[in-house]
């Protein structure tokens, strides 16, 4: 495969979600989420209400795709912001190495306060997810979960469905 | 590229649907989605035109059960395939961890398969795949159409690698889940070897 699984420990998952909450509470925004560029949203924090977190992760990640592939096309190497907004609901997203950080704000916020503040946190998770990938490179077959898997235990997955 | 949570005990992988224009990769998963019940399963999100052609990608989570104490959610996706709409189908795969190529069993998609599935090596070569190596099912779809090619000679044309060759007609759900579970399968294997 072009890359290994990334693995996310407990430790560096609630480092995360503690940088997502301040976040949240600097920029005055109703959610903040951190999606992987291949659309798997990683962290959650704020205000759900039903919105379907899943499918917003993979959407920002073909929204993001989409957006890069224009960039390309003009000579850029990316575009390391998008914005959309709405009568009620905005969005902004950043684009920070492999994770996109996404955040979810209404008229308690703006535009300005929201990229200010995620630009500030942007070099932290940076430097959070390069950890997670040198961890992710350098754990051993033994520490996965799955080394003991059997054929019965793949074919019981299905009987559920 | 799967993706392991160690705090919410959840594995994600990505299984992309890839093949011609209408060879019915949007008819499986809107198979596996009428089908499964409501809590394994997310919204089907569908990008398509205004004549219901895929025209950025399709997507569905779909949770399957736990193993070894994780929850395992795959999601999957299907790639426009309209040949122009190429760029976008490129993107899709970026980060896949399985993909079942939908061919269409008729006689006159046989180029069309065989431009496809061209297309689709190149395309995971572009993103560092190897192709000998990644996980893949190969579905021969629409059995039940008057005109259908032998299965024996579109396996002959488009097998590549001794991967599972699975007849289905999509539109009844034939074959359908049987091609997932091939392809989750492997997936799932090739963590165990990693």
């Amino acid at each position: 495969m072009a890359e290994s699984p990334i693995l996310i420990r407990e430790q560096r998952y609630h480092e995360i979600k503690a940088v997502l909450a301040r976040l949240r509470l600097d920029a005055s925004a109703r959610l903040v989420v951190l999606v992987d560029k291949d659309g798997q949203q990683i962290a959650v924090h704020g205000d759900l209400a039903d919105l379907d977190t899943t499918s917003l992760a993979s959407l920002v990640a073909g929204n993001v795709a989409a957006t890069g592939g224009m960039a390309k096309l003009l000579g850029e190497r990316e575009f390391p912001t998008l914005s959309h907004e709405g009568d009620r609901e905005s969005i902004h997203i950043s684009v920070i190495g492999r994770v996109l950080l996404v955040v979810v704000f209404d008229h308690r916020s703006s535009l300005g306060l929201v990229k200010l503040r995620s630009k500030q946190v942007s070099h932290e998770l940076a430097a959070t997810f390069s950890e997670i990938e040198r961890e992710s490179v350098s754990k051993t077959s033994e520490s996965l979960p799955f080394g003991d898997i059997t054929d019965e235990d793949i074919d019981s997955l299905f009987s559920q469905v | 590229m799967t993706f392991i949570n160690y705090a919410s005990r959840e594995i994600n992988c990505k299984i992309v649907y890839y093949g011609p224009g209408l060879c019915g990769k949007t008819t499986n998963l809107q198979h596996i989605y009428d089908s499964t019940a409501p809590q394994a399963k997310g919204k089907l999100i569908s990008l398509a035109t205004e004549t219901d052609r895929t025209l950025f990608f399709d997507f569905m989570p779909l949770e399957l059960g736990t193993v070894r104490g994780f929850k395992t959610r795959f999601h999957l996706y299907t790639v426009p395939g309209q040949v122009f709409y190429e760029a976008s189908r490129k993107l899709i795969l970026k980060g896949v961890d399985g993909v079942v190529f939908v061919a269409d069993s008729q006689e006159e998609r046989m180029d069309a398969n065989i431009e496809s599935l061209y297309n689709l090596e190149e395309n995971l070569r572009a993103h560092g795949y190897d192709f000998t190596k990644i996980p893949y099912v190969l579905q021969l779809n629409k059995r039940d159409l008057p005109n259908v090619v032998p299965s024996e000679q579109i396996v002959s044309e488009l097998q590549r690698k001794g991967e599972p060759v699975i007849e289905a007609v999509a539109s009844t759900g034939m074959g359908v889940f049987d091609t997932l579970k091939a392809v989750a399968k492997q997936v799932l294997t090739e963590l165990r070897k990693s």
